[in-house]
């Protein structure tokens, strides 16, 4: 369980980031950040690994302070996932995947035999291991990102915008492995996006931020569509609007359910579940 | 006349071999100086550029000190040092002449090599748990290699050519010749050791672009070749 307690940062400019920000993140579940850009995201995904340190107010884990543990420590024992991978582009797969293990002073062979377990894990050709990250395709250099986060086997995983560089067909494919995974595996996974549809999808919990990290609702993604909390949410969400705007239609064969543009996206099946 | 002829029979005569000053040991000493001097600036320049490129401190006084050392005449340094340092320390006093000379593109190359590296890369390196000295040693240092080179290839061309003014201070290295040509009035003379000069400055141009391109990381390279 990761604890946000009254979090705020402020840079020496005087922009406010994240302002009195409290949230539980639960264990084993997925947690969305979602929000525009400035809505201090990215910086509270940051703080949970002492990438960015907290201006005042504290972030434990499992009940311990992150500022008390030693931030090299602390980064080896949670996965972090950044956009385009971030992966060392002078290092072949292997040895970016291994990179944790070998850092943690894991033998040679048993990192590598470990690496390809966890290559096979995110779906990729083992043969890949011997190139370089430039070899790659967008959406495979975004699975060696997970891969390499995964290697140490941790028990949370930090996900920062993974999928904001890769094309839509690839997204929706990293977006559905990233589902499967989280069945397998189990972690407690913070990802953060912009995409209110990536959140819905693949949240359990979903926090929708506005500026400064001024959480506007926390809940499931069904608990945010029936009742949101505010205009901004309902606006940000877009219920008024597109897919999510649906009315019903009467037809010959029954009802059917068509978006504000007028096309129709389903067939409303009654009496189910 | 034919002054380049004249210069090249003056540099393949027989004489070369013989006298006060052998040709080929004016070109040990002339290649010994050089090196002497880049290497003993790199020992100095390496560190600090690497560190000065880590963490962001202290580039304001490497860029203004990159900039003045450039517009220092180095005739003029190499005599005032002499003059400091005492007639008798005239080889102390050129070489630190030559080092302060290679020092700034040295320096710059290490800075900028490693700030050059994609911020996104040690970004991902610090967040995964590698040590400040990691992202050092494992990340920016590599990347930044070719950049560090290309620094050392300025300061050795420009120590090379340089080293030329020891001929000025004591009867040392190429640069002897062209002094007393000068007094002799024997241009073939000036002009074959000027001709042995620039091949000098070629061959070593030449290694280190080599080098540089060796230095390039596979993984890199794989990008520029597509």
């Amino acid at each position: 369980m990761i604890e946000f307690r009254s979090v705020t940062k402020t840079y020496p400019d005087g922009t406010v980031a994240v302002a009195d920000f409290d949230l539980v993140v639960p264990p084993h579940r997925t947690t969305v950040l979602v929000g525009s850009s400035g809505s201090g995201k990215t910086t509270l995904l940051r703080m949970i690994n002492r990438m960015v340190e907290p201006t005042s107010g504290s972030i434990e884990i499992d009940g311990t302070p992150v500022g008390e543990r030693d931030p090299v420590k602390l980064r080896r024992s949670i996965g972090y996932v950044l956009q385009n991978g971030g992966l060392l582009p002078h290092q072949k797969v292997i040895d970016n995947v291994t990179t944790v293990l070998r850092l943690e002073g894991t033998p040679k062979t048993r990192a590598r035999d470990r690496a390809h377990e966890v290559l096979d894990v995110v779906g990729l050709d083992r043969a890949l291991a011997e190139r370089y990250p430039s070899q790659l395709s967008g959406g495979q250099q975004q699975r060696v990102g997970v891969a390499r986060a995964l290697a140490a086997d941790p028990n949370i995983l930090l996900m920062d915008e993974p999928f904001g560089a890769v094309d839509p067909i690839v997204r929706a494919e990293l977006q559905t492995e990233t589902i499967r995974l989280q069945q397998e595996l189990n972690k407690t996974v913070v990802f953060v996006t912009h995409d209110i549809d990536e959140a819905f999808l693949l949240g359990d919990q979903v926090v929708i931020l506005s500026a400064g990290a001024q959480v506007a609702q926390v809940g499931s993604p069904s608990e945010i569509v029936e009742n949101p909390a505010s205009d901004f949410v309902a606006s940000f969400i877009g219920v008024e609007r597109g897919r999510r705007a649906l009315r019903p239609k009467s037809t010959a064969r029954g009802t059917v359910l068509v978006d504000s543009a007028g096309r129709t996206q389903g067939v409303l099946v009654e009496g189910s579940q | 006349m034919n002054l380049f002829a004249d210069a090249i029979a003056w540099i393949f005569s027989p004489d070369r071999a013989a006298g006060s000053l052998p040709l080929s040991q004016a070109v040990w000493t002339h290649l010994a100086f050089t090196a002497v001097a880049v290497l003993v600036a790199a020992l100095v320049a390496v560190p600090a550029g690497w560190v000065i490129g880590h963490t962001g401190r202290g580039r304001e006084i490497a860029v203004a000190l990159s900039g003045a050392a450039r517009a220092v005449p180095s005739f003029g340094l190499v005599l005032l040092l002499v003059l400091v340092l005492g007639v008798t320390h005239k080889v102390g006093a050129a070489t630190t002449a030559f080092v302060l000379l290679a020092i700034p593109p040295i320096l710059a190359g290490a800075y900028a090599g490693v700030e050059a590296v994609d911020r996104r890369v040690v970004d991902g390196a610090r967040a995964v748990g590698m040590t400040p000295g990691q992202v050092l040693g494992r990340v920016e240092v590599p990347l930044g290699l070719p950049l560090l080179i290309g620094g050392l290839r300025s300061a050795t061309l420009q120590v090379v050519a340089t080293v030329t003014l020891a001929g000025y201070v004591g009867s040392w290295g190429l640069g002897f010749y062209i002094v007393q040509g000068i007094q002799l009035r024997d241009f073939s003379q000036i002009l074959g050791a000027a001709l042995v000069i620039v091949v000098l400055a070629v061959v070593l141009d030449l290694a280190f672009a080599l080098l540089e391109r060796a230095v390039v990381p596979r993984g890199v390279a794989a990008v520029r070749r597509t």
